[in-house]
């Protein structure tokens, strides 16, 4: 059996804010591979370095320290590689999260089909590759809703359907079920499972949920900036 | 997809409210400029009636609107017989007060020989003075129908004719007399003091007083060659038509031109900071939206063009509606309020720069935002 390339790959990360006295390290010496079709959580209380390691993972930050390398492209290596973040997140990175940060002035297709005009579709293809996602989430009859119009449930299954507009290797939830029953979290996970699998995408989930807990393949643990 | 349309569309009746505030402090913009406007247009109006080619007034003087100028009665027709004079024409201005309509009215009256230059323009309805005592021809804004009768110091006289745009630099309406009438109502006193001056000897009043000639000069005549030749006569003083619109404009309409041409900077001061503080208001409302949209992949270039867009959109929109509501209301004013197309242009694209720099604070705000923001903890 061929062993497995990792998605993303994390070596001696370090992350801190301020200087001096007012110092903090968020992250130390993190190393960590993620692997394609894996659902991973990321567990640790308030304040211990998820939502930093997250911030990196998804290359919405840049670390102090390390190395970090997403689906074979260097990002980080000690210092900025020069690496388009915004072009890396547009591409290979899927963003869901916990309220699900719909853009309350497009209707549910539209917020799907913003992700592939940003990253310069043109708005027939855009709409179309919507309306499949829609579809495949089992969400279409709602693709002209407002979020507003939406139950938490819906509205996160639109918001699963615009991360994984752009063929995302990588898909990052930031509490995915925190605002939803048992049952829904459950549709929910179900639902990134069948991402995971069907399109070989690394998901990574930052969750207090132990409800979900037995949904992971592994589970990863964060704890005063150091990875257990 | 234009995601500052979306956004507008979704908060179109905030939007809209937005929009008509602003719409109400441009069309104050746009009413300031419009007064300025009829202002000038207005004191124009009167110098430019006779259609003259050389104003003939007192030595010394920048008569007949800037100062007074008095002059005998007979200087037409020593100007007429000058070479190159086509045509000229006796005038006499004064303001006067009378009772009209249960109203107090003041009226700009100005007197002219039937016939000849120094009548109004045109006329709007009715005819022009047809004999030498007893008619009128007013402008529309003193109020006055066709066959109406006014009283003016001791005679009542016919209303045969209407004009419109005929107003002093006051904005007061214009009342054409015939000559004989003006200079009887300016010049012959009051029938006490007449019969005091008999008593003590006094010579009769001079009637026949004017108080500008205005001429028109045959086709290549140079108003300078005439002017030499009429300033032979060492009482007499000439203006070109030229020279008499700038003194009038320059003596009488420049101080209103600077108060309402500082209030008017003001005013888009104030618009300016309206607009910017809306603006940086409405990027407030939209933070987190705005860091979803970076984090999703964003450009810079798409947030600015957001903000920049819905600045536009309201700056042209509250222009549009004010450009609408000054229009529906110009004719209530009291003065008149004369909209240029080249103005409403030329303040559309103030507008443009001043959205552009109001929208400056909320640009600044939204590339401040982290895409980080959008992600909890």
């Amino acid at each position: 059996m061929t062993p497995r390339a990792p998605l993303a790959e994390l070596s001696g990360i370090s992350k801190h804010f301020g200087e001096g006295e007012t110092r903090v390290d968020a992250l130390r010496d993190v190393t960590l591979s993620l692997y394609p079709s894996e659902v991973v959580g990321l567990l640790g209380p308030s304040g211990s370095g998820k939502s930093t390691l997250l911030n990196i993972i998804g290359c919405v930050i840049e670390p102090n320290q390390g190395r970090m390398a997403l689906d074979g492209k260097l990002v980080f290596d000690g210092r900025s590689s020069g690496a388009d973040l915004r072009r890396l997140r547009l591409d290979k990175i899927g963003f869901i999260f916990q309220f699900h940060n719909l853009l309350p002035f497009l209707n549910s297709r539209d917020n799907v089909a913003v992700v592939l005009e940003l990253a310069g579709q043109s708005r027939s293809a855009a709409r179309q590759r919507a309306d499949e996602l829609l579809d495949y989430l089992e969400v279409s009859n709602r693709a002209l809703a407002s979020p507003s119009q939406l139950s938490g449930g819906e509205a996160q299954r639109v918001a699963i359907a615009r991360a994984l507009a752009n063929h995302p290797r990588l898909i990052l939830a930031d509490e995915p079920t925190a605002a939803l029953d048992s049952q829904r979290a459950g549709i929910v996970m179900d639902l990134l499972r069948k991402v995971a699998t069907e399109q070989s995408a690394t998901v990574l989930v930052v969750s207090h949920d132990e409800k979900i807990f037995d949904r992971f393949d592994r589970m990863l643990h964060v704890r005063d900036g150091v990875l257990g | 997809m234009n995601l500052a349309l979306r956004d507008i569309r979704h908060k179109l009746g905030r939007f809209l409210l937005t929009c008509l505030g602003l719409s109400l402090l441009l069309g104050v913009v746009l009413s300031m400029i419009g007064i300025y406007r009829g202002l000038v247009d207005d004191a124009l109006s009167l110098v430019r009636a006779p259609a003259a080619d050389l104003w003939v007034v007192e030595a010394g003087t920048r008569g007949p609107f800037a100062e007074a100028s008095r002059m005998p009665g007979d200087t037409r027709e020593m100007v007429a017989r000058i070479p190159g004079v086509a045509e000229a024409g006796s005038v006499t201005y004064q303001t006067v007060e009378t009772h009209y309509g249960g109203q107090t009215l003041r009226l700009q009256v100005v007197g002219y020989e039937p016939g000849r230059m120094g009548g109004p323009a045109a006329i709007a309805e009715g005819r022009a003075i047809a004999i030498r005592h007893g008619e009128v021809v007013a402008d529309i804004r003193a109020g006055m129908a066709l066959g109406d009768r006014i009283h003016l110091g001791r005679d009542d006289y016919l209303v045969v004719g209407l004009t419109r745009h005929h107003v002093s630099t006051g904005g007061d309406p214009v009342l054409f007399l015939s000559l004989r009438d003006a200079q009887d109502l300016q010049f012959l006193p009051k029938p006490a003091t007449y019969r005091r001056d008999q008593a003590r000897g006094a010579p009769p009043p001079a009637l026949d007083t004017i108080n500008a000639v205005v001429a028109r000069l045959g086709a290549g005549i140079s108003p300078e060659e005439v002017s030499r030749e009429i300033g032979r006569w060492k009482h007499l003083g000439t203006n070109t038509q030229a020279q008499q619109e700038a003194i009038l404009v320059q003596s009488v309409v420049e101080k209103a031109r600077r108060q309402i041409g500082l209030f008017t900077v003001i005013l888009m001061t104030v618009s300016t900071v309206v607009i910017a503080l809306i603006i940086y208001t409405m990027t407030m409302d939209k933070m987190r939206d705005i860091a979803t949209l970076k984090l999703i992949g964003a450009s810079d270039r798409t947030i600015v063009g957001l903000i920049l867009q819905q600045a536009l959109a309201m700056g042209l929109i509250g222009f549009g509606f004010g450009w609408v509501l000054v229009n529906l209301v110009a004719d209530r004013f009291p003065r008149r309020v004369l909209l240029m197309p080249e103005d409403a242009v030329m303040l559309a694209g103030t507008v443009v720069l001043v959205c552009v720099l109001a929208s400056s604070l909320g640009v600044r705000l939204a590339l401040r935002i982290e895409p980080a923001a959008a992600l909890g903890g």
